[in-house]
């Protein structure tokens, strides 16, 4: 292995190890859940992307065969970590909104107000009945 | 001078990697909602993805990108499942 090679790989795996150590102290250390989701969305998976391309770069450098997989991981890794934290953020706010988990540190004791479109917080579900009295509304169009 | 600074790297990177993993049980543990001890165990997830990386580089085997890519996808699709019951109360309707 060349010495250009093993630098490029070493600030890699340094870098990686240091922005998933960061993430994971966000979700350790930050006062709200809305807050803690930051740091494991973006830092770890930073982190992790940097640590498989640094295996990705390390194995044809030793002599190996060089191989998708990690491309792979990391193209997966980096499509559904934000679907996940959106559908974690959404069950928080569900829950929330019923007043189901109050959360202190939120200043949000009794839940979070109504929302004034026809649906209920985060979900379609448990839609209330459109009220035709409501002039100057932005959502009040009926859905066709 | 080859041969140094890498297991150097990878030392550091096993270390951070291990504190993180410490860290994710620890708001396992103390989480006060239901979203953060799913959150915590999707990061526990992503780390032993990171874990089972460092490990291929220590032993240069590529036999491990298989549980790596495994685990990231029943990872995504537990978080989802977990996030999919706390949002309607059940999974599959």
């Amino acid at each position: 292995m060349t010495l250009a090679a093993e630098i490029l790989i070493s600030s890699l795996l340094v870098l990686g190890g240091a922005f998933i150590l960061v993430g994971s102290w966000g979700l350790a250390r930050l006062p709200s859940l809305m807050t803690r989701l930051h740091g494991p969305t973006k830092a770890t998976t930073l982190g992790v992307g940097a640590c498989l391309i640094a295996s990705m770069i390390y194995f044809p450098a030793s002599g190996g065969a060089w191989s998708a997989h990690e491309l792979l991981i990391t193209l997966f890794l980096f499509l559904t970590a934000p679907v996940s934290a959106n559908l974690i953020a959404k069950a928080h706010l569900h829950r929330q909104g019923r007043g189901i988990d109050a959360n202190p540190s939120d200043h949000i004791i009794d839940g979070l107000p109504s929302p004034t479109g026809s649906a209920d917080w985060a979900t379609f579900g448990g839609a209330k009945p459109a009220e035709p009295s409501a002039p100057g509304q932005a959502t009040g169009e009926p859905r066709s | 001078m080859t041969g140094t600074i890498l297991p150097i790297a990878l030392g550091f990177a096993f270390v951070c990697v291990s504190a993180s993993i410490v860290l994710n049980l620890f708001r396992l543990w103390r989480g006060p909602l239901s979203a953060d001890r799913i959150l915590a165990v999707d990061t526990l997830t992503i780390n032993a993805i990171a874990m089972i990386v460092l490990f291929g580089i220590a032993y240069t085997t590529p036999d491990y990108f298989e549980a790596a890519l495994l685990l990231a996808m029943v990872g995504f699709v537990g978080t989802v499942a977990y996030s999919k019951f706390l949002l309607r109360g059940d999974i599959v309707e």
